[in-house]
């Protein structure tokens, strides 16, 4: 699993930013040709994004790019423009309907045939931000084999449910825990949604705390200042890891022996737990991340 | 001409500036004979009180003629008024040719441009900066720029290269015999450190107060036996700029990640323990330093020994936390710290001989362990550039920055790889402000360039495993692949400005601009 604790939004027309946020350590970089760029800088940014992209040194990081949505006529022209130069995957905002999910496979098929890019290589990261994209988030999640992880909105999804911000965003509880649910149910990862009060340290750990518990497996991010945060709250405990490395420990010497399932402080230990131990192990940084 | 170890072509004799002794090492020039010293005088109890009626009164009293040298220092920081009135008095006095010799000049000062251009004011011995800098490099002064560090001006002032005809000394308060404190009055600035060397060796000394106190003044910073006049004026300057300054860390990102990549180094180091000494400046990223070693020095139990340099509220509540035993301060950079010099006999008033001065029985950045410095721009042998910008105009003094990375065990100078789209990091810097020799590492958002010199470093960095290290190539590389090589400064063959480093010897030199 890879992990995506943290996707940083990096503006496409601000070269700064472009440049060095993967200096700032998150698990992977969203660079934005949508909401950050006004509609009259969108020729610009493109080429700006395109140009960073050339450049190709962003660390560690899975690199994404947020395309502009598909109800605009710039889509083609973003998804065509920056594919070729081999990203990780893209972010579509606003999906609603998994059909565009399927076209946006079939278009990125094409784009990555023609640039030599192995078809299939580039992964779909979508952004529910309406009533109708959560209730659909399943079919979403699985209209293309591309899709990565689902995404629920903020400011927007607010807008559409007709409701405004509370201080513990009580008006998201439900779709959030729908998105969980669906991205688990379609083997995806669920990672959330933005945390806009950037000087609100503690306010940030409290969200990340709770959209942990519900079971998202990262947070975007607006500001890099969020990052280690996020990062923290992600991190196991010293007793989680320990338990962990019982687990995997007990696992190998039960396969060592031919044996299935084996009891680790008292508890059966079958394979998704042997699984979730590893995922643990990960996220401390005491393993690496295999195949998804 | 004649390369100096710093690698800098320089005349061996600059018109306005004379003979030059060059540059060769930093531990290279040792000193011959004595001290200077000023003309004995004597008072007796017939005199008891050094008032003047203004700063005309006290000017023809100190026997101030066309072409001498007057001192001021820069305690009052950009709500100076001293200066400005003195030399307004001067001009008003039919006075010319003056060598401007301040401890450092702020943006106020650029009301002196009239007087440079008047003829007033001939020469500067000093740092210039904004609109007086500029005007030095379009070539508006006769005679060439001076430029020392805290050290070095102490040192040039003791060993006799300077002679300060009158010191006025900006005192926030006096008594009438002339005993001074910086900590007291509505003017307090704290500190008078960088006064002292003026008071104990001008010809003649001048205080200028707006507080004048009962004999005897409270906590004196410089006694009577110094001071031959006292003036008392309505202002000798404006509070909300004499103590700036924050002690809020910044939340600019990259700044904290340049900030973090120190510390981490500095926590690698073998100085990281008990008994740390540690110097940083009030900037941005430099508070940001100290506020994640001092989370450190927590963490790991760390008591500090003592804090130098410019004093912060940061570093006073280091002190009463218990992460240093003392303050050693030159200069006061806000309430708190003046308010904690006033009262707290650990936070300690040293002078600039005291603090940074290469010639005497030892200094304190001798004993100083890690210093974090800024720099317009750094190369490849690990010189940096505080003086000149990007354009080749003179526009920063040189401050602590040579005398602390000389002194210090552990030198780092932080500086983003690339300020809006001009690189910080360069083959060859445009002016050698201090040499590599004493720079022992460079920090940037992009990585941490350790001086192979110190091997030691590396090592532990290594060992620490969480400081992203870079070469120096690796860095200069990166900023020209980001922005391209950068068009040479033009200029002309004039010199208008004469780097001195801490010794005395020329390190470098400006040149005037190109009009363009």
């Amino acid at each position: 699993m890879k992990l995506r604790r943290t996707k940083l939004y990096l503006p496409g027309n601000n070269p700064n930013m472009l440049l060095r946020g993967h200096l700032f350590g998150p698990d992977g970089v969203i660079l934005d040709l949508e909401d950050a760029v006004a509609m009259s800088e969108k020729d610009a940014a493109r080429i700006l994004v395109r140009d960073v992209l050339t450049r190709g040194d962003f660390g560690d990081c899975e690199v994404t790019v947020r395309i502009n949505a598909m109800d605009t006529d710039l889509w083609r022209t973003d998804i065509e423009t920056v594919v070729p130069c081999g990203i990780d995957g893209i972010r579509i905002p606003k999906v609603e309907n998994p059909k565009d999910v399927a076209l946006m496979g079939e278009a990125l098929s094409e784009i990555e045939s023609k640039a030599g890019i192995p078809v299939g290589k580039t992964l779909i990261f979508c952004l529910l931000e309406t009533a109708l994209g959560i209730w659909r988030s399943y079919e979403i999640a699985t209209a293309s084999k591309r899709v990565a992880a689902i995404c629920p909105g903020g400011e927007d999804l607010r807008a559409d449910l007709k409701t405004t911000r509370s201080e513990n965003s009580e008006e998201l509880i439900g779709p959030r825990r729908i998105v969980v649910l669906a991205a688990h149910a379609a083997g995806v990862d669920a990672l959330d949604t933005v945390y806009a009060d950037i000087t609100n340290d503690a306010g940030l750990r409290r969200e990340t705390e709770w959209v942990k518990q519900l079971g998202f497996q990262g947070k975007s991010v607006i500001h890099p200042n969020q990052i280690p945060i996020i990062h923290d709250v992600f991190t196991p405990t010293a007793k989680e890891i320990e338990q962990a490395k019982r687990i995997v420990e007990a696992a190998a010497e039960a396969a060592a022996k031919g044996l299935g399932a084996v009891q680790v402080d008292g508890r059966m230990v079958d394979r998704p737990v042997v699984k979730r131990a590893e995922f643990t192990l990960q996220r401390a940084g005491l393993k690496s991340g295999g195949e998804k | 001409m004649t390369i100096n170890t710093a690698g800098r072509n320089i005349p061996d004799s600059i018109p306005g500036y004379g003979d030059v002794k060059h540059f060769e090492g930093h531990d290279k020039r040792i000193p011959e004979g004595n001290r200077y010293g000023k003309k004995n005088r004597a008072s007796f109890n017939n005199k008891t009180d050094k008032t003047l009626p203004d700063i005309k009164a006290a000017i023809s009293a100190s026997g101030l003629k066309s072409g001498m040298t007057v001192s001021f220092h820069h305690h009052l920081r950009n709500g100076d008024f001293v200066v400005n009135a003195v030399m307004d008095a001067c001009a008003e006095m039919g006075i010319r040719d003056l060598v401007l010799f301040p401890t450092a000049l702020f943006g106020v000062h650029k009301h002196l441009t009239k007087h440079i251009k008047s003829g007033v004011i001939r020469q500067i011995q000093g740092s210039v900066n904004g609109p007086i800098g500029q005007l030095a490099s379009e070539g508006g002064m006769e005679v060439p720029v001076v430029l020392r560090s805290h050290g070095g001006r102490p040192r040039a002032v003791t060993s006799g290269n300077i002679v300060i005809d009158v010191a006025f000394i900006a005192a926030p308060t006096s008594d009438r015999y002339g005993n001074l404190s910086g900590a007291v009055g509505k003017s307090a600035c704290g500190s008078l450190g960088y006064a002292h060397s003026d008071a104990e060796y001008a010809e003649c000394v001048v205080a200028i107060t707006d507080n004048l106190a009962p004999f005897p003044a409270s906590n004196i910073h410089i006694p009577q036996y110094f001071v031959d006049y006292v003036v008392t004026v309505e202002s000798i300057g404006d509070p909300a700029g004499i103590v700036s300054g924050t002690t809020r860390v910044t939340r600019d990102p990259m700044r904290l990640l340049i900030a973090r990549n120190a510390a981490r180094l500095i926590e690698s180091s073998q100085y990281f323990k008990d008994g740390i000494s540690f110097q940083t400046g009030a900037g941005g990223i430099s508070l940001a330093v100290a506020a994640y070693v001092r989370d450190a020095m927590r963490e790991r139990g760390i008591k500090g020994s003592f804090g130098l340099g410019g004093i912060t509220e940061f570093f006073v509540d280091m002190m009463k936390e218990g992460l240093f035993e003392r303050l050693m301060d030159v200069q006061s950079f806000d309430l708190a710290a003046v308010k904690s010099i006033g009262e707290n006999p650990n936070h300690i008033e040293i002078s600039a001989d005291w603090y940074a001065n290469p010639w005497n029985a030892g200094c304190a950045v001798n004993m100083l362990d890690t210093v974090v410095l800024g720099a317009t721009e750094v190369d490849r042998n690990f010189n940096a550039n505080v003086n000149t910008e990007a354009d080749g105009a003179l526009l920063h003094g040189i401050g602590g920055h040579q005398d602390t990375a000389a002194g210090a065990q552990l030198t780092i100078i932080t500086t983003p790889l690339l300020r809006g789209r001009i690189p910080c990091a360069v083959d060859s810097v445009y002016t050698v402000t201090t040499p590599g020799e004493v720079v022992d590492a460079v920090v940037t958002e992009f990585g941490v360039a350790i001086n192979p010199r110190r091997q030691d470093l590396i090592d532990a960095a290594k060992e620490a495993g969480n400081i992203p290290l870079v070469t120096m190539d690796e860095l200069i590389e990166k900023a020209e692949g980001l922005t391209g090589k950068m068009s040479p400064v033009e200029t002309e063959e004039r010199i208008i400005g004469v780097v001195e480093y801490r010794d005395g010897t020329v390190i470098d030199v400006v040149r005037q601009l190109k009009k363009k």
